[in-house]
């Protein structure tokens, strides 16, 4: 058995790289298998080469990966495949990274719900057959959802109530408490659950897309305060989450709070405030006739706090944001158009 | 694959299909054409505010921007606390409250002198139909206290929905009621302000004035949690200010209201200004409390017992002691 890793690519009938059996299965031990789902999205590239540097990094997405380090192994299949089972039983990997949740609110309900909670649960399934010694899922501090009873900062055992008005995200809220039940039916692995705040950077996501915008639409006579996070920092968060000993749900938070309307001060863009009801009409109008990206229900984001206490990942996981709020909030223009 | 060509024509198209939709307005709104506008307007109300305080403050007489200095405040980066606090907003709403505490309503206060540093919740009385009293006890601290301190209160939830109202109330640092806000500010060392008797006692009708109602208990669990003194405070001269002959209960809750109160006065021309009456706002001595804050309700009843008694005391003992409802 070597390691074997030049450019095969993913013939079908490819069932991964053999590594030789006895490397440890410590997920922070240099050259310890991980697996990262959802790598060829913009969050996981940055993922994968923080971790191929001293770890080896095997992918899976349904997508190509373009332009792929060296010693990175790609599999480009779809998670409900059984080819998923191959790959996890041919390697024993030390973690497993889900990233891979279908965020795109233009998808249909019955294609999320199918990739996102079926697509996971089998994962977890093979994780638990096995015996994968930890699992980091992804998932979003927008599962709390902005209601206009929240507390200021929300802290891990707040119900997860974004579901009540934006039903696109259940099934992240699904995937989320999949994982919860995960963490309490295999103890033998350890589950963690991370929940970022706004993540801003080259990612192609809501709030990002939202501070592209030439003129920044806001609703009339509302101001809340938004937390936002680095894109780069929630990989530190990652990786601190892959080191062993570590295990639960974690919010996951940046730099401190600011108002939105200071946040796009900052990029020093146009601020236009629309009266409510003209907004959500609009709104309505332009998400069916598919003008937009942002579903009506996002509104909600900027009437309604949704921010969270990050006490545990500090103490815990030992994290601390290393970008400033400036640096932040700047991170959009890097993606755009 | 270069997808720049192609974007630039999605957008192009977008502009496109919007002006035909909407009209040639909104299509350059969306073209950012009119930024600068909109900087000005929100850079105007700024200078206004500003402007308005100044003012004010010169006609007060009272050295405000002095005292703000000396206000203990946990403000981030940004110019801006946790909770939304703007300290220019702040002014503005203490110095429009000190206009209604010095000359309209000419407030005596009592016990200031009794008051600790650090953590505290102010217990009081609540009356008037507005909460008048809550921004002259506001008014009181920040002016009649030292070192001055901003209160800060708990507003209903379903402000958060308002316009502007939700923003204001924001901006001068009152939060929304839920007890995991009203623990984070204790524990910020911040002073808050609590009415247990809740909307009960704000639309209290005439003849039952100056008798305390029910008291909630959430604020003692608090108080007991968070290790924090309780500061009774007795405010008289709310009940006089709309004198409310009933509360039509059926027609409120038709409404969806709190309460429908029948106030002759509104129907005078003037009358919808609160009575001039004098307030007298007594700060009692520090109370504080031991035990378990998930202790069963009968046992912190007694201890919410003691509060309420204390206060109704003295708000028994001030309307004895003044000469007059209105000097």
């Amino acid at each position: 058995m070597t390691l074997d890793f030049d450019d095969r690519g993913s013939a079908p009938g490819d069932s991964g790289p053999d590594i030789v059996a006895d490397i440890v299965q410590d997920p922070a031990a240099p050259g310890s298998p991980v697996l990262v789902t959802g790598i060829c999205g913009r969050l996981g590239k940055s993922v994968a080469r923080r971790l191929h540097r001293d770890r080896t990094v095997v992918g899976v997405d349904r997508r190509p990966f373009l332009d792929k380090p060296k010693d990175i192994f790609h599999h480009q299949l779809d998670l409900r495949r059984k080819k998923l089972r191959d790959v996890l039983k041919s390697t024993p990997f030390a973690a497993v990274v889900h990233l891979g949740v279908l965020h795109d609110p233009r998808a249909s309900a019955a294609e999320h719900h199918s990739w996102n909670v079926s697509g996971f649960a089998k994962l977890l399934e093979y994780i638990a057959l096995f015996s994968v010694k930890k699992v980091v899922v992804l998932s979003s501090a927008n599962v709390y959802g902005p209601q206009p009873d929240n507390a200021q900062f929300l802290s891990e055992e707040a119900p997860l109530l974004g579901g009540q008005n934006f039903s696109e995200i259940r099934d992240l809220i699904e995937v989320d408490m999949l994982a919860q039940s995960f963490f309490w039916k295999h103890p033998e692995t350890e589950t963690i659950v991370l929940r970022p705040v706004h993540i801003l950077g080259t990612v192609r996501n809501a709030p990002s897309n939202f501070l592209r915008l030439p003129t920044v639409p806001t609703a009339l006579g509302f101001d809340p305060m938004v937390q936002v996070i680095h894109q780069d920092d929630v990989v530190h968060a990652i990786e601190l989450a892959l080191r062993p000993g570590v295990r639960g749900i974690f919010n996951v938070a940046g730099p401190e709070p600011l108002p939105l309307s200071r946040i796009i001060k900052l990029l020093g863009r146009g601020h236009l405030p629309i009266p409510l009801s003209l907004g959500t009409f609009m709104m309505k109008r332009m998400w069916s006739l598919r003008l937009t990206t942002f579903p009506p229900p996002e509104l909600d984001h900027i009437r309604y706090v949704c921010m969270v206490d990050d006490r545990r990942a500090r103490e815990v996981l030992g994290f601390a944001p290393q970008h400033t709020i400036e640096q932040t909030v700047r991170s959009v223009e890097d993606g755009a158009w | 694959m270069d997808r720049t060509p192609i974007r630039a024509l999605v957008r192009a198209k977008l502009a496109a299909t919007t002006a035909a939709f909407f009209g040639a307005e909104v299509a350059a709104l969306l073209t950012g054409a009119q930024d600068r506008a909109r900087e000005a307007v929100g850079s105007a109300v700024d200078a206004a505010r500003d402007a308005a305080t100044e003012w004010m403050t010169s006609v007060l007489g009272e050295d405000v921007g002095e005292r703000m200095k000396r206000v203990p405040m946990a403000l981030g980066q940004a110019g801006v606390d946790p909770f939304g606090l703007d300290p220019r907003w702040t002014r503005w709403a203490l110095t429009s409250a000190g206009f209604l505490h010095r000359r309209y309503f000419r407030t005596e206060v009592f016990g200031a002198e009794h008051l600790p540093k650090g953590r505290i919740i102010l217990v009081s009385n609540h009356s008037g139909q507005l909460p008048i009293d809550g921004a002259l006890i506001g008014a009181a601290m920040f002016m009649d206290v030292e070192p001055p301190r901003f209160i800060r209160a708990m507003v209903e939830k379903w402000t958060q929905t308002l316009p502007f109202v939700s923003l204001l109330f924001a901006r001068v640092g009152q939060v929304v009621g839920v007890p995991e806000n009203a623990r984070r500010l204790l524990e910020q060392d911040e002073a808050l302000l609590v009415f247990p008797e809740g909307v009960r006692g704000i639309t209290k009708t005439y003849d039952r004035r100056y008798q305390l109602t029910d008291f909630g208990l959430g604020f003692m669990r608090l108080a007991i949690a968070t290790r924090s003194p309780i500061i009774p405070v007795a405010c008289i001269g709310g009940e006089e200010q709309y004198i409310s002959a009933a509360n039509l209960k059926g027609v409120a809750k038709f409404l969806g209201l709190p309460a429908f109160p029948i106030i002759p006065q509104l129907l005078i021309p003037g009358g919808q200004l609160p009575l001039p009456t004098r307030y007298r706002i007594y700060f009692g001595e520090p109370m504080h409390f031991d035990g378990d804050p998930d202790d069963d309700d009968a046992v912190i009843e007694e201890k919410v017992w003691l509060v309420r008694a204390t206060v109704q005391a003295m708000v028994n003992r001030g309307v004895k002691a003044r000469p007059h409802v209105f000097w």
